[in-house]
């Protein structure tokens, strides 16, 4: 569905994305995480026929974004960053106005049109004027334009961003709704998000692909078996030494004689981990299984300074 | 076709929001009040005249309007983030400024159709030819045609309303200023520098109830390049 080789775009001098690839197939639902700043929205325009990249090859259901953008056009859907909504519209013109756009017939666009407010949960405000809706709601409508003409590839950027808990679990909803009938390529710097609502992932890190695979082939490529957060009163270098039979150690944190570590280590240790902390004359203030196995991969990938064994 | 659908949303845009109504009514009460003032005022003339100096008057409103007119065309889309919609939707760039072109046209028409009431004016109280207020008439669209057009370039290219409204004013007042440079110039350039003004060869004609077909080429070329250019510009946009 999707091939992406060698792909760069400089903004000037700088380099948002260096030398992406990747592929995706038909159906798959992607995850495509990293920090802000990290990338994923110019990958996602350059996908989304807005921005030409500086170099490299990206090949959409066999047509290439910049030789053949019409092509690609016809078979994607995509929600930028920040919602493309015209405020004077109610939401029912808006979506159909986006249809015909897109190509949608004048027969099937009324059709077309409850379809994705069904799917995003619209139904209730499709007489509404955009403006008088709320976050939440404008969002919906943000990933409703994007498949209102049933696109084979949807690209979301950061469909969940500036939601609140429940509204996020709405969304989540409505994006594993789409499994099945579309490719879906989602990008988020929130990890639950991401994690629970993906095939595979991506994690893009100072624009350059650091990781990809599903959850599981993460954790194994990370050598993770869980990880042990701790934190602790004493000398650094004495607890790294300490901790270092247990599995490779992260520092996080380390100042007025208060460490922070990570240990790459089954949670089932945490007993024999804290007895080894006090037994060499350290104070354990904290002791914790660590954040969710993909949180961790996902830190571990992105920051941290590593201490390795 | 694209950019009509293109074309009827700007349209219903402009009709549903009140700056609209309101660059209509500041520079349509303008433009009465200069009537009033200079083209009715002063000795009696002639019905031609004042008909005449109506559509004087008139075109350079036409050309503030098209100024306040087209400064949203491109330029909001960028300023609501609205342009990666149009950039992903299968539509060409001509259709995205063509569209929008069109729809800053048909509100311009609005515009001059309402100054309609003047020329009537003076139907009531003289006697005016329907050819020579046909040919103004003609004359105000086109000149408006060029100016929205040089406004839809100087929308694309600014990042806010504002500074659209101002690079398109620099560049009218550039093009109609074209007939001083023509007085300081030797020929052949002279000749050349007068062609290209927008207003001082070219309207005076349409004024005098007179259609001549370089003129009518003339605004017509003008907005063809300046919409040509606007292609460029969001084609361009896209490398960025």
């Amino acid at each position: 569905m999707i091939q992406v080789e060698g792909l760069t775009k400089y903004y000037g001098e700088h380099a948002a994305i260096r030398d992406l690839a990747f592929t995706i197939s038909q159906g798959e639902v992607i995850g495509f995480l990293g920090l802000n700043g990290a990338g994923k929205s110019t990958t996602l325009k350059v996908l989304g026929c807005v921005l030409l990249p500086t170099s490299g090859r990206v090949v959409i259901d066999g047509h290439d974004v910049v030789s053949n953008a019409h092509e690609v056009r016809q078979r994607i859907g995509y929600l930028p960053d920040v919602p493309p909504l015209y405020e004077e519209m109610t939401v029912g013109e808006y979506l159909t106005y986006v249809a015909q756009l897109r190509g949608v017939t004048s027969r099937d666009t009324a059709s077309r049109v409850g379809e994705a407010e069904e799917k995003t949960g619209l139904r209730d405000v499709h007489g509404e004027l955009i403006s008088t809706l709320s976050h939440g709601y404008r969002q919906r409508v943000g990933v409703a334009q994007a498949l209102v003409h049933k696109p084979a590839l949807l690209i979301l950027d950061e469909p969940t961003s500036g939601l609140d808990p429940r509204q996020i679990v709405e969304m989540r909803d409505v994006i594993r709704g789409l499994k099945g009938a579309h490719t879906v390529l989602v990008s988020s710097h929130i990890l639950p998000e991401i994690s629970q609502t993906c095939d595979r992932l991506l994690i893009i890190h100072k624009g350059m692909l650091v990781a990809q695979g599903t959850e599981e082939e993460l954790a194994a490529q990370m050598g993770g078996r869980g990880t042990i957060e701790l934190e602790l009163r004493g000398d650094r270098a004495r607890a790294v030494e300490v901790l270092q039979r247990f599995g490779a150690v992260e520092v996080d944190r380390a100042s007025d004689g208060l460490v922070a570590l990570t240990v790459r280590a089954s949670p089932d240790q945490r007993p024999q981990v804290a007895q080894a902390v006090v037994g060499a004359g350290l104070d354990l203030l904290r002791l914790d299984q660590g954040a969710g196995q993909l949180e961790s991969i996902f830190l571990r990938l992105t920051h941290g300074q590593e201490v390795r064994a | 076709m694209k950019a009509l659908l293109i074309a009827r949303r700007e349209l219903s845009a402009y009709l549903r929001t009140l700056s609209g109504y309101v660059i209509i009514a500041v520079i349509l009460a303008l433009n009465g009040l200069f009537f009033n003032a200079y083209a009715l005022g002063g000795a009696s003339k002639r019905s031609a005249e004042v008909l005449s100096q109506f559509f004087y008057y008139s075109s350079g409103f036409t050309v503030v309007a098209s100024v306040f007119i087209s400064m949203r065309l491109l330029a909001e889309e960028r300023q609501t983030g609205t342009l990666p919609l149009l950039y992903s939707s299968p539509l060409r760039d001509r259709d995205i400024v063509l569209g929008k072109f069109l729809a800053g046209l048909a509100f311009l028409a609005l515009y001059v159709l309402c100054t309609l009431y003047m020329p009537l004016l003076v139907l009531v109280n003289g006697k005016v030819s329907f050819g020579h207020v046909a040919a103004g008439y003609l004359g105000l669209l086109l000149l408006g045609s060029a100016s929205l057009a040089v406004g839809t370039f100087g929308s694309a290219l600014a990042r806010n309303q504002l500074l659209a409204a101002i690079t398109s004013a620099v560049m009218l007042v550039a093009l109609i200023l074209c007939w001083l440079l023509a007085r300081i110039t030797e020929q052949p350039l002279a000749d050349v520098f007068s062609a290209m003004s927008l207003w001082n060869q070219h309207f005076p004609p349409f004024q005098a109830g007179l259609i001549h077909v370089r003129d009518v080429v003339y605004y017509l070329v003008v907005t063809y390049v300046a919409l040509f250019a606007s292609t460029r510009v969001l084609e361009a946009r896209r490398w960025r």
